[in-house]
């Protein structure tokens, strides 16, 4: 990158460094930090959205979709999550394609489970065959994203579930004796109010997504700890200007640093988020806040 | 081949005991079953073990947090957060490639890169950091009361801590705690995929259903057997913890027991 970076053999210790952090491969690792911000940014949101229909539907009157409901929220906490992400990435591609073989080659006579093979017609793969590379990178980011958001939005359901029924009940009460409908109290009375005892449980859940973005790398994501394992390993000279031992403890010391300050950096932020809910509330942090003041 | 000597050839191939080369075709119920069945001794191996010598680094490590010396408990902090904050995941890759560079400087390391012990001290030392911090946190709420009864019963120091302390903090945080064991029994289940390799492809639970899911590509089946075997030791560990929490709380009156209520932990 830089212009003294010609012959990286003369080069002294510093210069090389400098050389050797900014070669090409080197931005791909860098670029793979965005696609964990942008992973994050996406499934936040989306995850959240899941939760509260599985919570509103658990709430539900109607008992099939309560039974549902209740079966995403309890589902999840008694299998290990990492399961959940290698299940879900394969199950998913199957159902897409499955649904797609239906829709576009309705005449295909032979069974698409053939003995140990999944077989579907060519046009409704999923990306096509003759689709380019990055086809391929964007759907797998998409399913991985998708697998995030249906994980994590058990886990935001079963904390949206607990802020419901923590908000007092005689509230609720008040607003059906004022004659609202239960559409009407569900979004007037109930919605507003989870949100301060659902935020800690969020906060929580927030680390933990953090902290659960590395596994994208089994999903079979390009991602940081696929670059710190290609980057790490050693290199002779006969393939790259910058040969090197095996480096990869030293990249995965740089991945540590890197989440210890993320984790670091969001809890700072959520307690500052949650000192300005709390102000003002009926509860023990919002009484201690008015003692301390 | 019948189911029961599918169980006999495979039951403990996890740990190299029986038939060598995994099925090659057919992959029928029975050998699902039973090889899926059979990782899971990994699994409770490492929980095991990681959560019997984690519970003893954990006490230390509260009593550390909550002491008044200032390196005691800085170091303590510490511990805890650099364990917490970062992920388990790249934890394990640290460790692995960590003992392999000093793979080389002694035969010590020999065994420290293979899953039996480098992933079991990665794992100790992650549980003693998560479960120090449900141990701090109780320790905080011990009642002064009781403190206050033991100092009038003249008791002090090592006697005090013995009778009184560690009882309450371990009572107090028993459902918590009881929760950071389901979960590090999930946890588990991230060794074989971190950089340990599986020797002779003896793994554990999820390394067999990902290999069943890979070689049929049919997830529907390995996964959900999975699922089984797993809430399967979930209810086992939960009504074990049950019992020690009983006994825990069993001065006291009923209605001021410590209920066990599972709360959400999940990814390290």
């Amino acid at each position: 990158m830089f212009s003294f970076c010609v012959d990286p053999a003369s080069l002294g210790d510093f210069a090389w460094m400098a050389c050797y952090l900014t070669t090409g491969k080197h931005m791909a690792i860098y670029t793979s930090v965005f696609t964990v911000l942008l992973l994050l940014a996406i499934t936040a949101p989306t995850a959240l959205a899941f939760g509260f229909l599985g919570a509103s539907s658990a709430r539900s009157h109607f008992a099939p979709l309560s039974w549902f409901g209740k079966a995403y929220i309890a589902i999840v906490r008694g299998v290990p999550d990492i399961a959940f992400f290698l299940f879900f990435v394969i199950a998913l591609d199957q159902l897409f394609e499955w649904i797609r073989h239906e829709i576009k080659c309705p005449d295909w006579e032979a069974d698409i489970w053939q003995g140990n093979d999944f077989v579907v017609c060519d046009i409704a793969k999923l990306p096509l065959g003759n689709s380019p590379q990055w086809v391929h990178e964007t759907y797998g980011f998409l399913l991985a994203v998708l697998t995030f958001a249906i994980v994590f939005g058990a886990f935001a359901a079963n904390v949206l579930y607990g802020a419901m029924r923590a908000v007092p009940h005689n509230q609720l009460e008040t607003a059906e004796s004022y004659g609202m409908t239960r559409r009407q109290v569900f979004w007037r009375i109930l919605v507003p109010q989870m949100w301060v005892f659902a935020l800690p449980g969020l906060s929580n859940l927030w680390m933990v997504l953090i902290k659960a973005t590395p596994l994208l790398f089994l999903l079979g994501v390009e991602d940081i700890v696929y670059w710190a394992r290609e980057l790490g390993g050693a290199k002779t000279a006969r393939f790259t200007d910058y040969p090197h031992g095996d480096w990869r403890m030293w990249y995965f010391f740089g991945l540590l640093v890197f989440y210890l300050l993320f984790t670091r950096v969001s809890e700072i932020v959520l307690d500052k988020v949650m000192q300005k809910l709390t102000h003002g509330q009926a509860t023990l942090g919002g009484e201690a806040q008015r003692k301390a003041a | 081949m019948s189911c029961w000597e599918t169980i006999a050839d495979y039951g403990l191939r996890s740990i190299g005991i029986g038939e060598r080369v995994l099925p090659r075709e057919g992959y029928t119920l029975c050998q699902q079953f039973t090889l899926i069945g059979s990782g899971m001794i990994w699994n409770i191996y490492f929980g095991v073990l990681a959560l019997c010598s984690g519970f003893f680094l954990a006490t230390a490590v509260a009593l550390g947090k909550a002491s008044k010396n200032p390196v005691l408990q800085k170091a303590s902090t510490w511990f805890i957060f650099l364990f917490r904050g970062s992920p388990l995941f790249i934890q394990f890759f640290f460790a692995y490639f960590l003992f392999l560079s000093l793979k080389p400087l002694s035969p010590i390391f020999d065994p420290f890169t293979s899953a039996w012990l480098g992933a079991l001290i990665v794992l100790f030392l992650n549980t003693a950091a998560y479960s120090g911090e449900i141990f701090y946190g109780a320790l905080q709420s011990v009642p002064r009361g009781d403190m206050e009864a033991a100092d009038a019963y003249g008791m002090s120091g090592w006697s005090r801590f013995k009778r009184v302390t560690w009882p309450t903090m371990l009572r107090l945080a028993w459902p918590a705690y009881t929760n950071e064991a389901i979960f590090l029994f999930h946890a588990t289940t991230l060794v074989y995929f971190s950089g340990f390799p599986a020797w002779q492809q003896r793994g554990d639970a999820l390394y067999y259903a990902s290999f069943f899911a890979d070689k049929t590509f049919n997830p529907f089946i390995p996964y959900p057997i999975l699922a089984f075997y797993f809430i399967l030791l979930t209810l086992c560990i939960i009504s074990l913890f049950g019992l020690i929490n009983r006994r825990l709380n069993r001065h006291l009156p009923q209605e001021s027991r410590a209920k066990m209520k599972l709360k959400l932990n999940i990814i390290r």
